[in-house]
């Protein structure tokens, strides 16, 4: 049942926030920080109280299991399990929600019980998706998400450059998700009318599905139609056309959400539902993603150097970081899959950082053009001092969290696909060029004007100290992480080592 | 012959053609707004109460066929009915002119509906039909002051005969052939392979009835018609008469084996795919809400066309479930547009600047347009997704890979512009405030049936399965 509550409690906290308007300015906020910190709280008690330990090839994967009938018709269920790794993105989730929520406390001023529904509806549905193992439930909570963060994006968001409203991000956000979250509803519904033919039993359950006896040219389709789904959402470079706008013209919580989870839940359904439910399509198909991985990291790298809107470029960095979590996905290996994990983590504490800090400047110098920036070193005390820490664990400085996922991938991959790994390594040093591009147009240089700008109060220090802890704490000691998702990487990575792959890295090399 | 228990299977359709005297009786005698409404409502309620008696019909009257599918159909079209006239009172309180014939096209246009869906004669179907069509040219055209309100009765009577029409000419060429008017007579006649005149006759007879349910290519006259009507007569339009034409439809098509046929089916499944992204499409830079839902009305007959091409039993099911969702979500829509408009002042409010920031001044309002416009661009937790689902389901079962990706693409299209109303009813600058429902809107009866809807909307999408039950209780006898 704790399960079922950790996804009420936002749907819930969110309708006491919209009603909580009417008693005051603060209500809404401090009923939204709660909710979050609840959630997190629930999270880390299962953490610390679940016993991780998981024997290999035990029949049993899930520390937590709640199931209810739900359409019978099709033998859809609520189906709500948790993992390590459901774990640690739930932490996340709350913890992030929290930072949200205080990293909009000045930024948003009118409208502000709704501005925290749509809020918590965003986290409530994602921490449905990281629940929900029934795969009609999980395609719910997939779409259901999209509808909040649309009107957070379009009612909250900044007009950026010309030609660039906030509606149009929006609206090409939620379209681009919705029609490839359709492609993926008719891959999950071919799935279970050929599980239905095979069996004569309807089911839209996990375990079930995965040992549906698929004929062969179409189980590639319906892997593809889930991979474009993840691929769209994480985003992998053809289908990230939605992402800089709406990363650029969301108000600084939506990009903190955006950035920090909702790209995570593409890497999730990739290592629980995509891979799992076709391991030799997947495992075939693993080259292209692979190549697709790479293009990613170079391509968003690359961009990134040319941007002048200063969330233009975090953006475009997600894209590339996350291009080595996905060639970590489809690599075979457990260490890159862990060090997957870890990426995913330390980017979601880095960009939420850089994020709220570009949030920050905007409300001292009301721009995120960089070119009306420099200078702002001598300017404001403190905070730059914490984005040179950021960008640093953003290009993967060794202490920091980044540069363990990092290498864990680069490492982990390397015996399957040398060249990949190579390659990939470039952009590493692409990171380094784009984030001290970052550092010095913004900071340093001749400054545009003399006045004195104020530091970060308390509420500021309190965000960045945490992150900053954070991203060294995982970056010195991940073992915890490691423990949680030993199990799950294990068998992921299990699925692809019957030699179809090693023959397919030889295509790569 | 008519037996007692056959009275018993006609006692809705009876019930429903007397209120409709005893509400002409009552207008000759006194005119009275409030009284005709009421018992007009009080009609449809009784009509609504007695369905169950006339399930399951131990035998059907003369040429009609009462199963499940009509007893679905019936108790859809009277509870949408219904809808219409708790609305039109709101709406026509400020009409000037004689308010009470209205509800009396109401009824007599209902009563056509239920015949008709449950029509197993092709006389039947036809006089049926009229007895729909023939009170809905005087409920567009009602407000026959205006000038737009005019053209639309007497665009959608032209195009109407048109329809008709063809529709007879595709009865006689049937007729030439089988010899038999009566849907199992054809049936039987059929056994063997159509030949080119049956396949023209059915052709013609799906031409006819695509008319009624703007089909694109045939769909010229809907947002014209949608526009100028006073709303009631478009919810009215939108919802009771599409749904009773489209039973009938997939009753022909269960019923006779020629709509089976190859050729048949390819014509369906192109005017299906033209149909769902042709209306999504127009629909896209409409800046009048009337037209836009007009068009969004179009699309998703098009969607639902999948169940005629497939033709199975799923596709009964489907059929039942995507109408039962199309229905609330619709009724909401135009609800809250007859709501604004209400009451009636000359021009309907249609356009979507006053829209603009409904949701600063009546949350709850524009809460319930948000939510049937989420149900109707199919977003999960409304019941417009499991309208969608259940389409999309049977594309994939009977693999029609050509509709499921029109389905796709068309929902991709239509999100633009539900998306595009939805922000603009929490846009923050003031719109022009020229029109606005009363403050103690939500304590009358429309507000509440709206809201009602709404509640209704939300609970099928979350929990459908009541819905499912009874839709496949209905379709599988």
């Amino acid at each position: 049942m704790i399960l079922v509550w950790l996804i009420l409690i936002p749907f819930l906290g969110g309708i006491l926030c919209w009603q909580a308007d009417r008693w005051g300015e603060q209500a809404p906020r401090w009923i939204a920080l709660a909710t979050m910190l609840f959630v997190l709280v629930i999270a880390l008690w299962l953490w610390l109280t679940g016993d991780f330990a998981l024997p290999a090839g035990a029949q049993n994967q899930w520390l937590l299991e709640w199931r209810a009938d739900w359409i019978p018709r099709f033998g859809i269920e609520i189906h709500l399990a948790i993992d390590g790794l459901s774990l640690i993105l739930i932490a996340l989730t709350g913890f992030l929600g929290a930072l949200a929520v205080l990293c909009s406390w000045h930024e948003i001023a009118h409208r502000i019980g709704f501005f925290h529904l749509n809020l918590l509806w965003i986290l409530g549905g994602v921490v449905g998706v990281f629940l929900a193992l029934d795969l009609f439930l999980f395609f719910l909570f997939w779409e259901v998400m999209l509808v909040p963060m649309y009107f957070l994006i379009a009612l909250w968001g900044h007009s950026g450059s010309p030609g660039q409203t906030r509606i149009r991000a929006a609206t090409r956000f939620f379209i681009y998700t919705q029609a490839s979250g359709l492609l993926m509803l008719v891959a999950i519904l071919s799935l279970v009318f050929i599980h239905f033919g095979n069996t004569g039993q309807w089911s839209f359950s996990y375990e079930v599905l995965r040992q549906t006896d698929v004929p062969e040219p179409m189980a590639y389709w319906l892997m593809l139609g889930f991979f474009v789904a993840f691929a769209v959402k994480l985003p992998v470079v053809p289908f990230h056309g939605w992402l800089p706008g709406a990363h650029a013209q969301a108000p600084t919580a939506g990009s903190v959400d955006l950035a920090g989870i909702l790209l995570k839940t593409a890497a999730y359904g990739m290592l629980r539902f995509g891979l799992p439910l076709f391991p030799e399509q997947s495992a075939n198909f693993a080259p292209v993603a692979m190549t697709l991985g790479l293009v990613s990291i170079i391509y968003g790298a690359v961009l990134a150097c040319g941007q002048q809107d200063i969330k233009r470029l975090i953006a475009y960095t997600s894209i590339s970081h996350m291009g080595f979590v996905l060639i970590a996905i489809y690599s075979g290996s457990q260490l890159a899959i862990q060090g997957a994990i870890v990426l995913m983590v330390a980017h979601a504490f880095s960009s939420a950082g850089l994020f709220i800090l570009s949030g920050q400047l905007y409300e001292r110098i009301h721009t995120r053009d960089m070119r009306f920036m420099g200078g702002l070193w001598g300017r404001i005390p403190v905070l730059p001092g914490f984005t040179l820490c950021f960008v640093a664990a953003s290009l993967g400085m060794p202490a920091t969290a980044n540069f363990v996922g990092e290498f864990m991938i680069l490492f982990g991959t390397f015996p399957r696909a040398p060249v990949v790994a190579v390659i990939a390594s470039v952009g590493l040093v692409l990171a380094a060029i784009y984030s001290l591009i970052l550092m010095q147009r913004v900071h340093f240089g001749p400054s545009l004007q003399k006045d004195r700008l104020a530091g970060p109060d308390a509420r500021e220090y309190v965000m960045m100290l945490t992150l900053l802890a954070l991203v060294i704490l995982v970056g010195l000691y991940p073992q915890p992480l490691l423990d949680l998702t030993a199990g799950l990487s294990q068998a992921t990575a299990g699925l692809f080592v019957d030699g179809s792959l090693s023959a397919l890295a030889g295509e790569v090399r | 012959m008519l037996t007692a228990a056959h009275l018993v299977t006609l006692l809705p359709l009876i019930l429903v053609g007397s209120t409709a005297v005893i509400a002409m009786l009552g207008i000759a005698w006194q005119r009275h707004h409030a009284g005709t409404a009421l018992v007009s409502a009080a009609g449809l309620v009784a009509a609504l109460l007695t369905l169950p008696l006339t399930f399951p019909a131990a035998s059907s009257p003369p040429l009609m066929q009462v199963d499940g599918l009509a007893v679905m159909a019936g108790a859809l079209v009277l509870v949408s009915a219904l809808v219409t006239v708790i609305l039109s009172h709101h709406y026509l309180t400020g009409y000037i002119g004689p308010r009470e014939e209205f509800y009396l096209l109401i009824l007599c246009a209902t009563a056509g509906a239920l015949a008709l869906v449950a029509s197993d004669h092709l006389a039947m179907l036809f006089i049926s039909l009229e007895l729909l069509s023939m009170p809905l040219y005087g409920m567009l055209a009602y407000s026959f002051r205006a000038e737009r309100s005019l053209e639309a009765g007497i665009k959608y009577l032209l195009l109407s005969a048109a329809a008709t029409a063809f529709l007879l000419f595709g009865m006689a060429l049937i007729y030439a052939r089988t010899g038999a008017l009566d849907l199992p007579g054809i049936a039987r006649a059929l056994a063997a392979a159509p030949d080119a005149w049956m396949l023209a006759g059915a052709a013609l007879m799906v031409v006819g009835l695509g008319f009624k349910l703007s089909v694109v290519p045939f769909h010229l006259w809907t947002p014209d018609v949608y526009q100028g009507g006073p709303a009631p007569a478009t919810i009215f339009l939108a919802t009771v008469s599409k749904l009773a034409v489209f039973v009938v439809l997939l009753r022909l098509v269960l019923a006779a084996p020629v709509f089976h046929s190859e050729w048949l089916q390819g014509l369906v499944t192109v005017l299906a795919l033209l149909t769902m992204l042709g209306g999504n499409l127009l629909a896209l830079f409409q800046a009048n809400l009337k037209r836009l839902l007009g068009y969004s009305s179009i699309a998703h007959f098009g969607y639902l066309l999948v169940a005629i091409v497939a033709g199975n039993a799923l596709a009964m099911e489907t059929t039942g479930v995507y109408l039962v969702t199309y229905l609330v979500t619709t009724l909401a829509a135009f609800g809250v547009v007859t709501l604004v408009s209400s009451p009636f002042s000359g021009e309907d409010a249609d356009g979507l600047p006053l829209y603009r920031g409904l949701f600063w001044r009546r949350p709850y309002l524009a809460a319930v347009m948000t939510i049937s416009f989420l149900s109707l661009a199919g977003i999960p937790l409304t019941a417009g997704f499991i309208g969608k689902f259940y389409v999309i389901a049977l594309g994939v079962a009977d693999a029609r890979w050509w509709l499921v990706g029109g389905v796709i693409a068309g929902s991709a299209i239509g999100l633009y512009y539900y998306l595009r109303v939805m922000v603009t009813l929490y846009l923050p600058e003031p719109g022009m405030r020229a029109r606005d429902v009363p403050n103690d809107w939500g304590s009358r009866l429309g507000g509440i049936t709206l809201i009602a809807l709404a509640v209704i909307i939300l609970a099928l999408g979350i929990y459908p399965t009541p819905m499912i039950d009874w839709v496949q209780r209905l379709a599988g006898s």
